[in-house]
């Protein structure tokens, strides 16, 4: 198509006042009417309406139109919508463009009428100028391995791997400790409803060990990731336990006889102790035991042995290596779950340096019926019963100094532990609460339950809590200090005990783990998602989504429901056996290629690859995500992003610095 | 056609090595002689600028313009050559891109004056002499051509239809150009005659992932004759320099100083040269590309070395915020 | 220039489509207002900012040039950003020897969340480059050559 016989059609929509009560939408329409290659121009109450769709789907037909221009909202908004109708009356989606001049002009500027018309015609310019050397796009189809990897054997993790497994696709799910459950198999009742956390997990975890659809690859962790959507390769690192899993029966004779004790920081939150030979938890999936040979006696000093003593079955392999196992999957799902804030970092609470003041996932153990006291809740000592407790929320959540988020679950969470404190102890509690935020189903009842057993809320941030005694009654006690904001007075509360609601952070190696999944992280750390509101478990990598508290910090309600979602969306690939993939991507002309091989090490996904027998570099299109950065470090300018190429970027420039004070759009000469 | 082609050849602001470039076609001078009739050479015959003005309009076949346009004479000239010659070919660097003269673009004519009639150390100057556009003398008033602030290429003072370029450009270029011209197998006007790959292509040493920690003077390291240049942490502009030279300087161990100019498709060569070095940095931080680009010291000087007053930006800003004065508002006395 | 006589900047931004093109948006959705300066062109990652669009844009009469992007470690393709960093640094380092002041050529961070941070951003660059005043690179110079004047006028 040569320059002239390009004809392009602008729509500058009101989108009710939202833009036409700033942005003088008539003139812009007018104004554009003279910019190069433009045969109607025009304006729209609602461009996004069926009215305006189909206004443009008219146009294209009785002027002829090759590209279209709209001029309304952010394109991360109504990019689709536009492209659908441009679609529908048989034009190339991508020889269309959009201009934003509500997100980017009208919302922000409301008091400067003129400056935001003038950007406007400034933006409208720039896309007719752009959208001249669009060119038609085709999608690339890709077919889908049915195969799925589940990254993290938490609640959430595990509903992706039933849903998935149940319609009848092969899983596999590669956990990182001796057994899946993440945090959920730690607690003993669960908000709001306070059924036994274990009676609900444990199903779904035996229904996911012995599921015949399901893989598990527990004490793993996933080394590399190649490929792409629809065709992964993973290469996944099976530690070794030391146990031969095909004769193991999980007796407990070797931990049982082991001598070593280990403090356990991961299941028991440091609060107990397990073996050198240990299987974190009675009802562990699988129920298989590892040797963890950091503390092992045989390992340490070459003696012991006594496990393999005692093992009926001679299941124990000293000699045991460990393995790397490549898996072929079509799509991944991350559920890596969170960390607990370290309460150390606030040295004003004391958390350990006042030995009662405890973390809350070292309560949840300690109320665990299952758990170093089996249940009992009492001090450190292990047999004071305490007479008064204090509940933190919000630590180091909602804070500059620690995460800005909110950490979503503890206000519940302290809630469930006031509740469970005074039914086991009947203490006195009192909750220190900045903003109560009981938000879901059945939360808010939960609430006023806890307030009518009697407990105390305290509305206030809690600047210290000390044992440094000012009256009597604070002899021997931890004091919490804090203002009671309702009250407006400064408040000093002796308790026995203290609870940090500690907040919810991401994994320390969420970085990396992101990095070798090609999925980002956010300012906070946790996966970032395709979309905060419309895509919430896809990410900016095609095939690979995200669920539960990876994603953000969040309940376990929310984090099943977001492992169904993303297994919904894994199936819904799967049953299409291909995907389409955005055309958004880089191509290299071979033949004026110099082979000078300055790309080689631009793309993060390593999709460049250099071909030594023609000397020349070439993109594998199905690997390039299309973030464009080889394109503008070849030296040689033979990379090609498509839709963001140098000419479109170029003439973009151009058409944004018109002059637009005048009647007619003026472009700048140079001398 | 009949009667030989008529060739003009000229030389504006350049060092003369063009010149000889053309002679350097040794034996095959012979041919062009043959084929051509030369009705312009100042350069080798006597030849004044009368006798081409009063030549007709596009009566000179074919032009080869050399030298960049830094002052009236050589505006004129380009403007008289243009109206005469069908076509006109920018012959070199400077005439396509400005090249050494077009450094000047980096500080202006007042500044320049003052360095090299007043502080430069070897000046002797007691008088305080500067060259003047008039002079009054007893024989009369003795006009020198205005000097410009800004030096510009060929391109544009008038309208050019094909760019050789080269500092100077190689014989086979040069032949190529005159094959073509004389077979009429010309690519469109306005085109560059040359392939439409970069210098790397052409050169010899073997590439790898490139990855640096600093840059060394070519003084300072004796580099790896069989290696990329710029692996080695030696600045090369090959990887963004037309070919067509044969990497004359990479194939002697040194880097490409980017005569050639720009690839096809590139509207600012160093852009492009630019963007080339920035990806091979091994650093992260501003801190990190900071200390490494310490050790590569005038970056616009390596990045325009040829190219200049081709760039987008063609020139230094004017400084303070100050308008260079215009030389419309000539007046006797004014430096020339 | 306004009509009133009072100079106001004109900036040219390019933004990333994952972090700082949102921000912009969310600075719409939560109508923060900025001055009017800024006009901006999308890309997908900073890392495709090709230096040739920064010199075009100046060339062509920008008084500014305002580069967003994810913040370091944040960037959606993990690293584009990083090697916008290097460009950028080489850029401005060239730039100061063609007589152009740092503060016209700008990297930021924003990341979708950040709409305050892209707003404030945005009029903390205008006030800077309203200080210093108009760039006008399309009248750097003048036309010296007295040919091209008479063939004008002829
Ligand atoms: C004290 C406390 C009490 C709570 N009480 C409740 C409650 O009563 N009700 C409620 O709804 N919610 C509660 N929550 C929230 C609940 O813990 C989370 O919503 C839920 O556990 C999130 O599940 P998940 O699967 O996303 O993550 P996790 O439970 O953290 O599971 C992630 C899993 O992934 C594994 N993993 C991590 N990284 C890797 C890797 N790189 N490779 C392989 N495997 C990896 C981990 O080992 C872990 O098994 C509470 C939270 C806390 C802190
Ligand atoms: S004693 Fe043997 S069979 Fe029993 S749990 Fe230990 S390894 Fe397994
Ligand atoms: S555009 Fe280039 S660098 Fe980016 S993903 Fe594609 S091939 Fe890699
Ligand atoms: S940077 Fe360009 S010329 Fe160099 S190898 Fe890559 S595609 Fe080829
Ligand atoms: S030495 Fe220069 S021309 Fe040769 S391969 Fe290296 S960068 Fe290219
Ligand atoms: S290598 Fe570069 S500088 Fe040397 S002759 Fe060739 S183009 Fe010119
Ligand atoms: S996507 Fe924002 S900087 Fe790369």
């Amino acid at each position: 198509m040569s320059e002239q016989e390009k004809r392009v059609g602008v729509y500058v929509c009101h989108c009710g006042h939202n833009i036409a009560g700033t942005v003088d939408v008539e003139h812009v329409a007018e104004w554009s009417q003279h910019l190069p290659n433009v045969v109607i121009s025009r304006d729209n109450k609602f461009m996004c309406a069926s009215t305006g769709q189909e206004q443009i789907e008219e146009d294209i037909k009785e002027f002829g139109l090759t590209h279209v221009v709209v001029a309304s909202c952010s394109p991360h908004m109504h990019e689709k919508t536009f492209r659908n109708a441009c679609a529908r009356a048989g034009m190339n989606p991508y020889l269309f463009e959009m201009a934003n001049i509500r997100e980017h002009a009208s919302w922000v500027h409301p008091n400067d009428r003129d400056g935001a018309t003038n950007k406007a015609k400034a933006l409208v310019s720039a896309a007719v100028h752009r959208v001249i050397h669009h060119e038609p796009l085709e999608p690339m189809q890709v077919k889908i391995r049915p195969e799925t990897l589940v990254v993290g054997g938490g609640i959430a993790g595990i509903q992706a791997a039933l849903e998935i497994a149940d319609a009848g696709y092969h899983v596999y799910l590669v956990e990182r400790e001796p057994s899946i459950g993440g945090h959920m198999a730690m607690f003993d009742k669960t908000f709001p409803t306070l059924d036994c956390s274990a009676c609900i997990l444990t199903p779904k975890m035996f229904d996911a060990g012995a599921h015949p659809n399901i893989t598990l690859l527990t004490y793993s962790e996933v080394e590399k990731v190649d490929g792409y959507v629809g065709n992964f390769t993973v290469r996944v690192r099976k530690r070794a336990r030391m146990v031969d899993e095909d004769l193991c029966t999980g007796c407990g004779s070797c931990w049982d006889k082991c001598p070593i004790k280990v403090v356990d920081d991961v299941f028991e939150a440091g609060m107990g102790y397990r073996k050198a030979i240990y299987r974190p938890f009675p009802q562990a999936v699988p129920k298989y035991p590892v040797i963890d040979v950091e503390n092992c006696t045989y390992f340490k000093t070459g003696k012991c042995r006594m496990c393999e003593k005692v093992c009926p079955t001679e299941a124990i392999r000293f000699d045991m290596e460990d393995q790397y196992v490549d898996l072929e999957v079509g799509n991944v799902i991350l559920a890596t779950g969170y960390k607990l804030f370290d309460c150390r970092r606030i040295p004003n609470y004391g958390y350990g340096r006042l030995e009662n003041v405890f973390s809350s996932l070292e309560f949840e153990r300690l109320t665990n019926a299952a758990g170093p006291t089996e249940g009992k809740v009492v001090l450190r000592d292990g047999e004071t019963v305490p007479e008064s407790v204090a509940i933190i929320h919000c630590v180091g959540s909602r804070d500059k100094n620690y995460n800005e988020h909110c950490s979503a679950i503890c206000c519940m969470s302290s809630l469930k532990f006031a509740h469970l404190v005074m039914e086991k102890t009947g203490a006195q509690v009192y909750n220190f609460y900045i903003d109560m935020r009981p938000i879901s189903k059945g939360y808010e009842e939960f609430y006023h339950r806890i307030l009518s057993e009697g407990t105390t809320f305290i509305r206030g941030k809690v600047s210290e809590i000390t044992d440094a005694a000012h009256a009597p009654d604070e002899e021997g006690k931890l004091i919490v200090v804090a203002e009671d904001t309702l009250i407006g007075k400064q408040r000093r509360v002796p308790v026995d005990m203290v609870i940090l609601a500690a907040g919810l952070e991401p994994r320390a190696d969420s970085q990396a783990v992101g990095y070798m999944f090609g999925v980002g992280c956010g300012d906070t750390g946790f996966f970032t998602e395709r979309h905060p509101k419309l895509d919430p478990v896809a990410t900016a990598t095609e095939g690979v989504f995200i669920a539960g508290a990876c994603q953000g910090a969040k309940d376990i309600p929310d984090s099943v429901a977001q492992g169904a979602a993303a297994a919904a969306r894994v199936l819904g690939t799967i049953s299409r056996r291909e995907v389409a993939l955005e055309p958004v991507r880089a191509s290299i002309d071979e033949s004026r290629c110099s082979g000078c091989r300055i790309c080689n090490n631009m793309c993060p996904y390593n999709a460049i690859d250099f071909i030594e027998a023609e000397g020349v570099s070439r993109v594998n299109p199905a690997l390039c995500k299309g973030c464009g950065t080889c394109v503008a470090a070849c030296p040689s300018q033979v990379i090609t992003g498509a839709h963001f190429t140098f000419d479109q970027l170029m003439a973009e420039i151009d058409g944004i610095l018109v002059d637009v004070t005048g009647e007619m759009p003026l472009v700048t000469e140079v001398i | 056609m009949s009667e030989k082609p008529k060739l003009a050849l000229y030389w504006a602001s350049s060092c003369g090595g063009c010149e000889i470039a053309v002679l350097g076609l040794h034996e095959k001078i012979l041919n062009v002689a043959e084929a051509f009739d030369i009705v312009f050479w100042p350069c080798v015959m006597d030849f004044k600028y009368a006798d081409v003005e009063a030549m007709d309009d596009d009566s000179i076949d074919v032009c080869l313009f050399n030298g960049a346009i830094r002052n009236d004479e050589n505006a004129r000239l380009a403007h008289l050559l243009r109206r005469k010659s069908k076509v006109m070919v920018a012959f070199g660097s400077c005439a396509s891109g400005g090249s050494m003269p077009g450094l000047a673009n980096f500080t202006d004519r007042d500044a320049m004056f003052d360095w090299i009639y007043h502080k430069s150390p070897t000046t002797d100057n007691p008088d305080g002499i500067v060259p003047m556009k008039h002079t009054d003398v007893p024989e009369g008033d003795l006009e020198l051509p205005g000097f410009w602030h800004t030096v510009k290429t060929l391109a544009q003072v008038v309208p050019v239809d094909y760019f050789l370029p080269g500092c100077p450009p190689e014989a086979s270029s040069i032949e190529m150009a005159v094959n073509a011209i004389l077979t009429g197998q010309l690519p469109p006007p306005g085109s560059v005659i040359g392939p439409d790959v970069t210098v790397c292509d052409e050169c010899p040493r073997e590439k790898h992932e490139k990855k640096i920690k600093r840059f060394y003077r070519p003084y300072e390291i004796i580099p790896d004759p069989d290696t990329c240049l710029l692996e080695q942490g030696l600045f090369c502009a090959g990887i963004a320099t037309r070919s067509g030279c044969g990497a004359r300087c990479p194939q002697v161990g040194m880097g490409c100083r980017g005569c050639y100019g720009p690839n096809e498709g590139v509207v600012d060569h160093g852009a492009k040269i630019l963007t080339g070095i920035a990806s091979v940095l091994d650093a992260q931080t501003p801190e990190e590309v900071d200390a490494i680009l310490d050790t590569l010291p005038d970056p616009a000087g390596y990045f325009y070395r040829f190219h200049l007053p081709d760039s987008l930006l063609r020139r230094r800003a004017r400084a303070n915020g100050e308008k260079i004065v215009a030389p419309a508002s000539e007046a006797a006395g004014e430096p020339a | 220039m306004s009509d009133n006589g009072t100079f106001e900047p004109v900036i040219v931004g390019f933004l990333c489509n994952w972090c700082s093109y949102r921000a912009a948006d969310l600075a719409g959705t939560s109508r923060m207002g900025y001055p009017a300066t800024l006009r901006d062109i999308r890309i997908m990652c900073t890392g495709r900012l090709d230096p040739t669009f920064v010199l075009r844009a100046l060339q062509k009469g920008a008084d500014a040039v305002l580069i967003m992007g994810c913040h370091p470690g944040q960037c959606h393709y993990q690293e584009g950003n990083y090697k916008a960093i290097r460009r950028f640094v080489l850029l401005r380092r060239t730039l100061r020897q063609m007589g152009i002041d740092d503060a016209r050529v700008q990297l930021h961070w924003a990341s979708a969340a950040e709409g305050v941070r892209f707003a404030q951003t945005v009029a903390r660059v205008t006030e800077e480059i309203k200080a210093l005043g108009p760039l006008d690179w399309p009248h750097n110079w003048p036309n010296e050559d007295p040919y091209a004047l008479q063939e004008a006028n002829s």
